[in-house]
C-alpha cells in the first residue's frame, strides 16, 4: 500500500461528515479498515449502533464512495458498511449508484431523492447555526456585547477556524458568503431581525450543545460496541488512529 | 421513596419494561441485534457498580424486577411502557399483555400503559376500546417512526392519528407518550421529527403529550416546541443515564430543558432494565451542573425542581396520592427568563 495513496484516501474520508454530528468520519472512529491493491480500494465503515437511521447511514456511505473515488486514480472503489440492519441494501444501493429512495423501494435506479437532499440541508443548517454560536462565543470573549454582535457583517469577523467552519457551512448550503452579509443568520438563511436577536442567540447555543452532546453519545456507544480500541487493523495511518483514540 | 439530608423524594419511574429478549424468543437476527443495541447503551453509560453481563440483560425474573425497582431502587410507582416488536420477537418484546401480568399482581406498584398504531384503522380503534375495558389504561406509548409493511412511519398530525387521539380523549386516556429519540429499530427520518407533536398538542389541549427521551438527539427541536405548548412534557428516559459517565453533557441537557420547559414538565425515568433506578435516583439528588459548563444561561437545579422531576410531576399526570411529607411545603418560584419566540 503506497503511503501517498493511503494518506490521500484518509484525507478524502476526512472530508466526509456525519451529517448529524458535523464531524469527519475519520475522527469519529467510523472508519474501520482501508485496503488497496493496484485495481481497487476497499473501505469498511461502522456506526455506533446497528440501528442508526438508514438515511444518515446511506448519506455517509455514498459521500465516502464519492470522496474516495475522486482520489482513487481509476481503481474500483468499494465502501462497505458493516454490522448495520440495512447494511446490505445500503452497500448494494451505493455500489449501483441508486438513490436512497430506490435503494429501499426498489424503484428505478437514478431517481432523485428530494427527501434525502432535504435531510442533508436541514442538518447543514443546524451545523451552520452551531458554528455561528461558536463564532459569537469568540467575539463575546474578546469583549463584544450583544448589540455589537447583532450589527456585524462577515467583513467584521476575525480570521480563525470557527469563522472558517461557519463560512464553509453557508457555502455548502448555497447561501451568500459575501462580505456584506450579516453575521446572524437563521436556520432558513434569513437575516435575524433586531427583536429576534436574543432568542436567536439562545437557540443557537442550544443547537450547538445538542450537536456536541450527540457526538459524545455516539462516541460512547461506538466504544461500547467495538471496545476502547476502535481501530481494527494497521491499514489505517497510525497517526490518525492515535488521534481518534485520544479524543 | 428516597430520603437524603432530611428531604424526602417521592419517586415515579416513568418508563420501565419487563422484557424477554433471550435467544429462545428472538424470531430472527434482528431480535439479537436489537437487544445487543440496548446492551451497548447499558454498558456505555451504566454506573459501573450496576453492570450486568449479557445473560442477565436478556430477561429479568419477577423477583429481580421488584427488587431493582421497589426494594433497592426507591421507586414508589413504575409506569410500564410497552414495546411490541412482534417482527423481532416470537412473543413480542414487552407487550401490554406481558406487562399486565405483573401490573395486575402488584397494582399498588405499577401503572400499565397501552399502545396503538393508526395504520390499524377501524380495527385498531376497536382494539383500543377493548384495551381500556380490560386494563383501564390512562396512557399509551406510541412509535411514530416504526416501519410497517410499505409504510415508513406516520405522524401525530395524520387524519387517522387524530381519530385515535380523539378516541383517547373520549376514553379518558389522557397521557400520550411518544417515542422521539434514539433509533433503536428500523426507523427513518421521521424518528427525528418532533414537529407533529406541536400540531397534536395544539389540536388536543386536554391531552398530555410526553415526548420520551426529550427528542434526543433532536433536543433543540423538542425544546423549541415544548416552550410553546403547555401540554408537552419531556420524558427523561435515556437522558438520565448520561449522569454518571457524561456529567457535563447531562448538565447541558438539564440546563436546556429547565430553561425552555421549566421544572414542572420533566419526568424522571430509568428505562429499566437498560439501567437501574437506584444509582440514578441517588445520583440525581446529589447532582449539580458542573462549574466548567455553567454560563449565564444555565441555572442550578434546586431541590424543589428535583422533587418535581423525580415524582411530583408524574403524580399529577397519573392522579397519584403523594404522602404529605414528600410534597413541596411552600412553592418557590424560580426566576424564569421566558425565551421570546417570534
Amino acid at each position: 500500500m503506497t503511503a501517498d495513496l493511503a494518506d490521500q484516501i484518509w484525507a478524502a474520508l476526512g472530508t466526509v461528515h456525519d451529517p448529524e454530528l458535523d464531524e469527519p468520519l475519520t475522527e469519529l472512529g467510523f472508519v474501520s479498515t482501508v485496503d488497496q491493491t493496484a485495481d481497487q480500494v476497499t473501505v469498511h465503515l461502522r456506526l455506533p449502533t446497528s440501528f442508526c437511521a438508514p438515511n444518515f447511514a446511506y448519506l455517509m456511505v455514498a459521500d465516502a464512495h464519492d470522496a474516495v473515488t475522486a482520489v482513487a486514480a481509476g481503481r474500483v472503489v468499494s465502501v462497505v458498511l458493516d454490522d448495520h440492519f440495512a447494511g446490505e441494501e445500503i452497500n448494494a444501493g451505493v455500489a449501483a449508484r441508486h438513490k436512497f429512495g430506490s435503494t429501499f423501494a426498489r424503484n428505478e435506479p437514478g431517481e432523485d431523492d428530494p427527501e434525502l437532499e432535504e435531510l442533508r440541508r436541514v442538518f447543514l443548517a443546524k451545523a451552520q447555526l452551531a458554528a455561528q454560536d461558536r463564532v459569537v462565543a469568540v467575539l463575546a470573549k474578546s469583549g463584544h456585547d450583544r448589540d455589537s454582535i447583532a450589527a456585524m457583517t462577515l467583513a467584521d469577523l476575525p480570521d480563525g477556524p470557527e469563522v472558517a467552519r461557519m463560512l464553509a457551512r453557508r457555502a455548502e448550503l448555497g447561501w451568500s458568503v459575501d462580505a456584506a452579509e450579516p453575521l446572524l443568520v437563521g436556520q432558513h438563511g434569513r437575516a435575524v431581525h433586531a427583536d429576534e436577536v436574543a432568542f436567536h442567540l439562545r437557540f443557537a447555543a442550544t443547537v450547538r450543545r445538542s450537536i456536541e452532546g450527540n457526538g459524545a453519545v455516539c462516541r460512547a456507544l461506538l466504544a461500547a460496541r467495538y471496545g476502547p480500541n476502535p481501530v481494527r487493523t494497521g491499514s489505517v495511518p497510525q497517526a490518525a488512529a492515535q488521534a481518534t483514540l485520544e479524543r | 421513596m428516597y430520603e437524603k439530608d432530611g428531604e424526602k423524594f417521592f419517586i415515579v419511574d416513568g418508563h420501565v419494561h419487563a422484557w424477554d429478549a433471550g435467544p429462545a424468543n428472538q424470531a430472527n437476527k434482528y431480535g439479537g441485534w436489537f437487544i445487543d443495541c440496548f446492551y451497548d447503551y447499558h454498558t456505555g453509560f451504566t454506573h459501573p457498580d450496576y453492570l450486568w453481563n449479557k445473560e442477565q440483560f436478556y430477561t429479568q425474573s419477577e423477583e429481580q424486577i421488584m427488587g431493582d425497582l421497589f426494594e433497592r431502587g426507591y421507586v414508589d410507582k413504575a409506569i410500564f411502557q410497552p414495546t411490541y416488536l412482534k417482527d423481532f420477537y416470537v412473543n413480542g418484546f414487552n407487550t401490554t399483555e406481558q406487562n399486565g401480568v405483573l401490573a395486575e399482581k402488584h397494582p399498588d406498584k405499577f401503572i400499565l400503559n397501552g399502545a396503538w398504531d393508526p395504520r390499524d384503522g377501524e380495527a385498531g380503534l376497536d382494539a383500543l376500546e377493548a384495551l381500556k375495558e380490560r386494563y383501564d389504561i390512562m396512557g399509551v406509548k406510541l412509535y411514530t417512526a416504526e416501519w410497517k409493511g410499505d409504510s415508513k412511519g406516520w405522524k401525530l398530525s395524520d387524519d387517522w392519528a387524530k381519530r385515535y387521539l380523539d378516541k383517547c380523549q373520549q376514553l379518558g386516556i389522557k397521557n400520550i407518550h411518544v417515542h422521539k429519540g434514539p433509533t433503536i429499530r428500523p426507523l427513518n427520518r421521521d424518528a427525528f421529527d418532533v414537529a407533529d407533536v406541536d400540531d397534536a398538542a395544539s389540536s388536543f389541549p386536554e391531552l398530555n403529550f410526553i415526548v420520551e427521551h426529550c427528542g434526543l438527539p433532536r433536543l433543540e427541536d423538542f425544546c423549541y416546541i415544548a416552550a410553546q405548548e403547555p401540554n408537552v412534557y419531556g420524558g427523561l428516559a435515556v437522558a438520565m443515564a448520561f449522569m454518571h459517565h457524561r456529567p457535563e453533557y447531562f448538565g447541558k441537557i438539564m440546563g436546556e430543558l429547565l430553561f425552555w420547559l421549566g421544572e414542572d414538565r420533566l419526568l424522571f425515568a430509568s428505562d429499566y432494565a437498560i439501567w437501574q433506578p437506584k444509582w440514578m435516583v441517588e445520583g440525581f439528588v446529589d447532582y449539580q451542573i458542573p462549574d466548567s459548563i455553567t454560563s449565564g444561561d444555565l441555572n442550578p437545579i434546586t431541590d424543589q425542581a428535583k422533587k418535581k422531576i423525580l415524582g411530583l410531576n408524574a403524580a399529577k399526570l397519573y392522579n397519584l396520592d403523594v404522602p404529605a411529607d414528600c410534597q413541596i411545603q411552600s412553592e418557590e418560584k424560580a426566576p424564569v427568563e421566558e425565551p421570546a419566540i417570534s
